[in-house]
């Protein structure tokens, strides 16, 4: 039996360019912060990828810092930030990511941080007034402002170059986790005009376990990591060359062929979208209906449980994610979904399919085909 | 037939090696670890039983190795209902409740088992030390690990969608065929006292609860008042340690708990002759065995709490309330317990009691 596979936005398979160049280098030797010619040879390798990354993000080479991973750079934007700048208020969306949102959360009960979420609409969109507002309250004691450019449950893409440009009238630095927005959606670090700019690897096609940190000149965040010094001293760590080379192929290719894949994505989500409403007529699409990620479908089932949907259709080799974060395995209902304004029994009952560069139509047939009949199961089981 | 089966597995061994043997005979199974608390530290920091973090995480590992798709389910709500509270209200109605025999009851055969069956699965699979065979419930062939007892009150149409897989096996069996089948769980200590009570101090998690509420500690023999307590909940029929009694009793022998009545918030302590009864009435009878409703008196035997002594008894049950006479006289009955009828091996039924003389 196979499987349908509708879980890119948990991870997406590697691409045969990244593998490439990734295996390329496992079987090399050398450190690239040594002075021999392994090191210059495996140095070389860093920075050409450093190169790549850079231009294929609309940055300069000097402001990739690599991390082991997109949490890491977002502990590293939102901690680091906040010690640097020595002030109190961290503003930041009520729908980011735990690994924006956490680091925010320890940082006050711990650093005496005060966080304020940014509301968001029944879309989950924050609005330019919102946080104008919530500047406004006290600008001069803000660290940092973080707003993700495109949502990792819903989809929902955020006016991040809006938000940057208000935090920048008050001298404040602007953060944004486009982890699932590189590759789907035209990302510019510079044209965004945001400050630091979380990446990841294997969210595009890339290994897992490398990512990114875009830092703009002059935005100097405390490092969260001491030790050797490397990536100018935020980020020290040996250099993972293997990692890096491969999470640059992805990078190239995932935004050479961007557009064309974000069509395709697009077309075949709607599908998606179509067939599970003529087989659930009541389902809710949850986020915005346009200005959404092209591979994302996030829906409500009402009278169902999620992680009960999952079950039925993992079973029927239907592969999907129920959006929300896990404390200790127990499902909790989604902050996304209950910071948009839904109540707790409808964010239970929610499913997230998202479609990435290895999607097919037969994907979505086999989602179509069961869907019904799982939901319809689902239901009487959400009853008793 | 192969069959869609449900695999309860708490982390442990026994869950662990059930749910291997039913994939084994072919069977579709899946595995499923009952979340209990919704955040489990508030419950159990240590690795004292169920309910960590490592405990379903032990679960995940065992399920991957028998290669088994494995979900958690959050059971927090309902478990807190129907097994905690009813706990606390029942001690703090004079009486010795059994968590596990509810939790069988209320939770792995009600709440999950319904789940199951609406989501398709045939069968809820357990580790429980005992067999089932056709439909009848019957001791484990090991009999320090028989839980039959705790499993008595599950009703005929409970237990046909039940399957308990170790019945036949003794416990070093099962840690042995754990080892054999690359179970790290093999050797991980057995699961004791109330899995709730992370301390296993029941007086003072009763107390956190219910509060404190002095009362006295009356002697049954010359109606003194020969000591006090914190509150009646606390105690327990046949309790004899931690009575606090300031003097020593006019016959100079030893204290027991012989009632708590919380009305009067008053225990009643005497000799342990004062503890024998011989005739036991019970309610909520469950006729789950290969016969019918004793209608007419009849001769077996019954067991009156977990791992307790086994006596002869005749059982008659009218209306809704079920009569034992034991052929030899029981002490420690108490109230809310369950007590469960045997033929030899063989549950026949089980009621809880509500009162002995």
């Amino acid at each position: 039996m196979g499987t349908a596979y509708l879980d890119h936005a948990a991870t997406t398979p590697m691409l045969p360019e990244a593998v490439e160049a990734m295996t390329a280098q496992l079987g090399q030797v050398g450190n690239a912060s040594s002075l021999h010619a392994a090191g210059r040879r495996t140095r070389r390798v860093v920075e050409e990828s450093r190169e790549t990354i850079a231009c294929a993000v609309g940055a300069r080479p000097s402001e990739v810092v690599f991390t082991s991973g997109g949490t890491e750079a977002d502990n590293l934007a939102i901690k680091g930030l906040f010690w640097a700048r020595k002030r109190r208020r961290i503003l930041i969306s009520a729908v980011e990511h735990h690994a924006g949102l956490d680091p925010a959360q320890w940082l006050a009960d711990r650093q005496g941080a005060t966080v304020e979420l940014l509301e968001v609409d029944a879309y989950g969109r924050v609005h330019p007034e919102t946080l104008r507002a919530a500047i406004a309250r006290d600008p001069d004691d803000v660290a940092l402002v973080s707003v993700m450019w495109a949502n990792n449950e819903v989809g929902t893409i955020q006016p991040v170059q809006v938000l940057a440009a208000i935090a920048h009238d008050h001298g404040i630095p602007f953060h944004t986790d486009a982890v699932q927005a590189l590759g789907q959606l035209p990302v510019s670090f510079a044209e965004s005009g945001v400050d630091a700019m979380t990446i990841s690897g294997h969210k595009v096609g890339g290994p897992m376990g490398v990512g990114a940190l875009l830092l703009a000149r002059g935005v100097d965040p405390e490092p969260v990591l001491h030790g050797g010094g490397q990536e100018r001293d935020v980020r020290s760590g040996t250099l993972d060359a293997p990692a890096i080379a491969g999470f640059a192929a992805a990078v190239e290719t995932a935004v050479k062929h961007r557009h064309a894949t974000a069509e395709r994505l697009s077309v075949l989500r709607d599908d998606l979208i179509d067939r599970v409403r003529q087989a659930v007529p009541d389902v809710i699409l949850n986020g915005d209906p346009v200005d959404r990620l092209p591979g994302n479908a996030h829906f409500s089932f009402p009278g169902c449980e999620g992680d009960a949907l999952l079950m039925l259709l993992d079973a029927k080799g239907v592969e999907c994610s129920t959006g929300s974060a896990c404390s200790a395995g127990v499902a909790q209902p989604s902050h996304v979904l209950l910071a948009m304004g839904q109540d707790g029994a409808r964010a239970r009952g929610s499913l997230r399919f998202s479609l990435g560069h290895t999607s097919t139509e037969a994907d979505v047939d086999r989602l179509a085909e069961v869907i019904g009949n799982v939901v319809e199961r689902a239901r009487r089981a959400g009853l008793t | 037939m192969a069959l869609r089966v449900l695999a309860a597995m708490s982390g442990g061994v026994d869950s662990a090696v059930a749910a291997a043997r039913i994939a084994e005979a072919g069977h579709d199974v899946t595995g499923v670890h009952l979340a209990l608390s919704s955040n489990p530290q508030s419950y159990r920091t240590g690795a004292r039983g169920c309910c960590t973090i490592e405990d379903s995480r032990d679960a995940r590992r065992a399920a991957d190795v028998i290669g088994i798709p494995f979900y958690i389910w959050d059971m927090a709500e309902r478990f807190h209902r129907d097994v905690v509270e009813d706990f606390v209200s029942e001690y703090a109605a004079g009486r010795t409740p059994n968590p596990c025999l509810r939790c069988n009851e209320k939770i792995k055969f009600e709440a999950v088992l319904d789940r199951a069956l609406a989501l398709g699965f045939d069968a809820v699979a357990t580790g429980h030390h005992a067999r089932l065979v056709d439909g009848v419930l019957s001791r484990s062939v090991d009999p320090a690990k028989d839980q039959s007892y705790v499993l008595g009150v599950l009703t005929r149409e409970q237990l046909s969608h039940a399957i308990f897989p170790l019945g036949d096996s003794t416990k070093a069996q099962v840690r042995e065929e754990a080892a054999r089948r690359g179970l790290t769980v093999a050797d991980k200590p057995d699961s004791h006292d109330i899995c709730f009570i992370a301390d296993g101090n029941t007086r003072a998690f009763l107390a956190d609860r219910l509060g404190a509420s002095e009362g006295p500690i009356v002697d049954a023999l010359s109606g003194e008042v020969v000591g006090t307590h914190a509150g009646a909940y606390g105690y327990t029929v046949g309790q004899r340690k931690g009575l606090h009694i300031d003097r020593p009793a006019p016959d100079g022998r030893p204290r027991y708990v012989l009632s708590v009545e919380p009305v009067s918030n008053t225990v009643t302590v005497g000799p342990r002759t004062a503890l024998e009864v011989t005739s036991i009435v019970a309610t909520r009878p469950i006729w789950n065995g290969p016969s019918g409703e004793p209608r007419e008196q009849i001769a077996c035997t019954v067991q009156l709490r977990a791992h307790g002594e086994v006596y002869g008894c005749r059982a008659q049950l009218s209306g809704d309330d079920l009569h034992i006479e034991l052929d030899a006289p029981a002490t420690g009955v108490a109230a809310g317990q369950g007590a469960v009828l045997y033929d030899g091996d063989t549950v026949i039924g089980s009621a809880t009691i509500a009162a002995a003389s």
